[in-house]
């Protein structure tokens, strides 16, 4: 018993041990404080579904050897393009859902492209670059917003009649179409079924991907480039590739997370959410070189469920007005910071 | 030459982790004679050298015996410091410069000729100024004794690395109280005229009172200059010669002759096939830092195992890293009279060769992945081996690849926990049993080998030497085995290429004379045999 618990220690790691006990200790606050859990473990539900694919976009990089992948924004701006140009083909539904997902992927194809040959000229500083690409996408598109040809009045400023507002609702369109989907309710938890499973459908199509030739080229090339070019692998085809992937998933994660959040958020609003996903898959154990399916799931999980609870815990036990905002940007950046410090991974 | 004893070494002996390195070696060095050390790689020189110089890595791993005496007293040295004080200087292999600052700069750094100026007679004499005419003075000084035309105000960035070499040796003796000079292979990356320069400078130290202790590999030079030889082997002393005593043919056999323990093979296997050429290199140029290959022509013959041998840095590593694109590379390299294509890894793994990696951890293996996907990898990516379609992905099928892995495992007697065990865990022997494995899965023609006993042991060495005869007789795999180890090339090979400064010396039988293989890779074989020949 004794070195069951041990070797399970030992696979889980320290850091994440330690989150667990954190979180742990939350849920007991909540309990304490008599808060609705519920609700909480519904919403924690919702955003571990709704961020899944985001944190996912992080392994093709990470395994073809560009680090973390904090040009993210790159590919959020491509999957809002393409929900924006499913709105404006006025789709409505499954139909529009995944007409904006199938848009998106060619544009994240072609900006990952682009981004992959930078990222393959930068080697060693990827991270940095990335980061920075991030931010230059995003202020570009705050121009690309107001000066697109959109249309539809749904999404437009009405009274000027051009340029794209800053939040667009999905409430007509998708909103909550896929935790809708096949929804369960078990006591006071709602299980957003559909979400799960779109998230779990992405991680397995990853993982089939990971085992074929091409994604062992990938793992290959990330690991240790110069065995990779002694087996015949091209590296930098590899990398190039992985950023592509992590790019069009980017895309597909940022509608997963709209259609759920109700709102597409334009503007400076993907400037950050690169950050989030970073965090998560580091706390689920990947390191700087390493990343496994398994970690994008447990990382996600814990992630948003230590945001989810803290919350409302931290707001009871000091209840000044305007704390709530104070105390979630300081769990959320506290979070990624500690992530962040413990980038060596779970070995 | 009756001169006073500088330097005294009595039976210095010195273990790293259980393995002597040297064993009870003398050394008597006197004032104004210039002294050869030497010996092949590994032979103990630095070891030696470090000892000298207190260097920390000698303290760290458990200090050593014997004693030195410099210059009457007995010395124990702890660090280069020490040693500078009492008056040994180094030439460095590696230049110690700094390329920002002028010639005289370096010539004096930290050891600055300075002045008193106002705030210095203030605020203490940290902030006394450079007496910048009397260094240069100091400094030119110097370069005439070496006889060297450059100006002292030159910056040390852009000079041509020969007058790089002289700046470090300036540098040396100028400093006053120099009693020895250890120039440590100075001519390796000089022209033949700047080198001639340097053993005339050498000659005017040593006249000036200087004890030169010099180590090189270049037996010429040493007959040129040397006063007093001594040669290292295997970390014993061999030999302490006068100059007069011997001469190049004697050298080299000291240097290089060993009690080779032969496996004796049969050598009648299939003569007529071993006529017929595999492989044609035409004027390969390899760009390998630290090991250039500049034009070799070599053929390979079916089904033999033919060695590259030569000390290291002359390029002879560079020769199988050219052919397998690894590194940029020029020239003809043609297999079965087809031509292929150079500076690219997947045509020279799709035309049938493989590469076992010198640098195993770094180039050879995928240290956090399992066995069976480190052997399979190659294959499966160049030849589209253990791969089935699942949908509209292809596949890596688990189910043949680990049939092969239990295979190769079992075939080479890899020791390890199971095919799944990463490589990290596994011993050096069996990390290279793995390459080899890999190697063998592409099913190659023609399986280049570089250095594949380094950092084994000695029972896991045999074992991959068997394992390499084995191959060539009951496959006739034609092998390409680089080595740094004459002996173990000498033990398996049919034929023997030694590499000097990048192009091939000669290729001789393994039961040719160690003179032979001295003078080879010493570079002067073609000299010594073409005066025979006249």
């Amino acid at each position: 018993m004794k070195e069951k618990i041990q070797s399970m220690v030992q696979k889980l790691g320290i850091p994440r041990i330690i989150i667990i006990c954190f979180l742990i200790s939350l849920v007991f606050g909540a309990f304490t404080f008599q808060l609705p859990l519920g609700s909480l473990t519904t919403d924690t539900l919702i955003r571990f579904g709704m961020n899944g694919v985001l944190t996912l976009a992080m392994v093709p990089c990470i395994l073809s050897g560009t680090g973390m992948n904090f040009g993210l924004p790159l590919g959020i701006i491509c999957g809002i393009l393409g929900g924006l140009i499913s709105i404006e083909m006025n789709l409505v539904g499954f139909k529009a859902i995944f007409a904006a997902m199938l848009i998106s992927i060619p544009i994240s194809l072609t900006a990952g492209y682009f981004y992959g040959l930078l990222l393959n000229k930068v080697k060693g500083s990827e991270m940095m670059v990335g980061t920075y690409v991030g931010f230059s996408a995003v202020s570009l598109m705050c121009i690309g917003w107001l000066v697109l040809p959109f249309k539809n009045g749904e999404i437009i400023w009405p009274i000027a009649g051009k340029g794209l507002r800053t939040t667009i609702a999905l409430t007509s369109r998708y909103d909550k179409i896929l935790n809708k989907l096949w929804a369960i309710k078990i006591g006071g938890v709602e299980f957003p079924t559909g979400l799960i499973l779109f998230f779990f459908l992405c991680c397995f199509v990853m993982w089939l991907f990971l085992r074929s030739k091409t994604g062992v080229a990938l793992k290959a090339a990330g690991d240790n480039p110069r065995f990779a070019v002694a087996s015949g692998i091209n590296v930098d085809r590899a990398r190039l590739i992985g950023t592509i992937l992590s790019t069009i998933l980017g895309g597909i994660g940022i509608i997963v997370y709209a259609q759920s959040f109700g709102f597409y958020q334009l503007y400076q609003a993907p400037l950050y959410m690169g950050f989030p996903p970073v965090a998560a898959i580091l706390i689920g154990g990947a390191s700087i070189k390493n990343a496994k399916i398994s970690h994008v799931i447990l990382g996600t999980f814990l992630f948003q469920a230590l945001l989810t609870i803290a919350l409302p815990v931290a707001n009871k036990l000091v209840t000044e007005g305007n704390l709530s905002e104070v105390a979630r940007i300081i769990v959320s950046n506290g979070i990624i910071l500690y992530a962040l410090t413990q980038a060596g991974g779970g070995e | 030459m009756g001169a006073s004893t500088i330097l005294e070494m009595k039976n210095i002996e010195k273990e790293y982790f259980g393995n002597k390195v040297l064993k009870g070696v003398n050394l008597t060095v006197k004032a104004g004679e210039i002294h050869a050390l030497l010996g092949e790689n590994g032979a103990g020189k630095s070891t030696l050298m470090n000892i000298l110089f207190g260097m920390p890595v000698i303290h760290s791993t458990g200090g050593f015996n014997g004693e030195v005496v410099f210059d009457g007293q007995p010395v124990e040295l702890k660090s280069p410091k020490e040693a500078m004080e009492i008056g040994i200087g180094m030439v460095h292999q590696e230049f110690m410069l700094i390329p920002g600052f002028t010639v005289t700069e370096n010539i004096k750094l930290n050891r600055e000729i300075t002045k008193h100026n106002v705030f210095s007679r203030i605020f203490g004499s940290s902030l006394m100024s450079l007496d910048m005419e009397q260094m240069n003075k100091d400094a030119r000084k110097a370069l005439d004794t070496l006889g060297i035309g450059i100006d002292e105000w030159m910056k040390i960035a852009g000079l041509p690395v020969g007058y790089m070499q002289f700046v470090e040796i300036a540098r040396e003796i100028d400093k006053s109280n120099v009693k020895l000079l250890v120039f440590d292979e100075p001519t390796a990356v000089l022209t033949e005229s700047e080198a001639d320069t340097l053993l005339e400078a050498m000659k005017k130290i040593a006249a000036a009172g200087i004890a030169i202790l010099f180590i090189t590999h270049r037996l010429d030079e040493v007959m040129s200059v040397a006063n007093q030889i001594t040669i290292l082997r295997d970390g014993e002393l061999v030999a302490s010669l006068k100059k007069e005593e011997t001469n190049v043919m004697q050298l080299a056999e000291l240097m290089v002759g060993r009690k080779v323990e032969k496996v004796k093979k049969e050598k009648e296997v299939d003569r007529e096939r071993k006529e017929e050429i595999i492989m044609k290199i035409r004027n390969l140029e390899v760009m390998m830092p630290g090991e250039e290959v500049k034009g070799i022509d070599l053929d390979i013959k079916n089904g033999e195992i033919i060695g590259i041998g030569g000390l290291a840095g002359q390029g002879k590593i560079g020769i199988a890293n050219g052919i397998m694109g690894l590194y940029p590379s020029t020239g003809e390299v043609e297999l079965a009279g087809k031509k292929i294509e150079l500076n690219n890894p997947k045509a020279s793994l799709n035309n049938g060769l493989a590469f076992v990696s010198e640098d195993r951890r770094g180039v050879g293996l995928l240290l956090d992945t399992s066995i069976e996907l480190n052997i399979a990898i190659t294959a499966m990516q160049n030849k589209k081996k253990f791969l089935k379609r699942f949908l509209c992905f292809d596949q890596m099928d688990g189910r043949k690849i680990r049939e092969h892995a239990v295979k190769m495992i079992e075939d080479l007697d890899i020791r390890c926990r199971g095919p799944q065990q990463i490589t990290r865990r596994l011993s050096g022997g069996n990390q290279q049993k793995v390459c080899i494995a890999r190697a063998l899965t592409m099913e190659p023609n023609v399986l280049f080998v570089s250095e594949p006993t380094r950092g084994i042991d000695i029972g896991a060495k045999k074992l991959v030497l068997d394992l390499l005869v084995k191959l060539n007789r009951e496959f006739g795999m034609t092998i390409v085995m680089t080595s740094s180890e004459l002996g173990e090339l000498r033990s398996i090979c049919d034929r023997i290429a030694v590499v000097t400064e990048g192009k091939i010396e000669c290729i001789l039988d393994p039961d040719a004379s160690d003179a032979d293989f001295g003078l080879a890779m010493a570079g002067g074989y073609k000299k010594v045999h073409s005066k025979e020949a006249v």
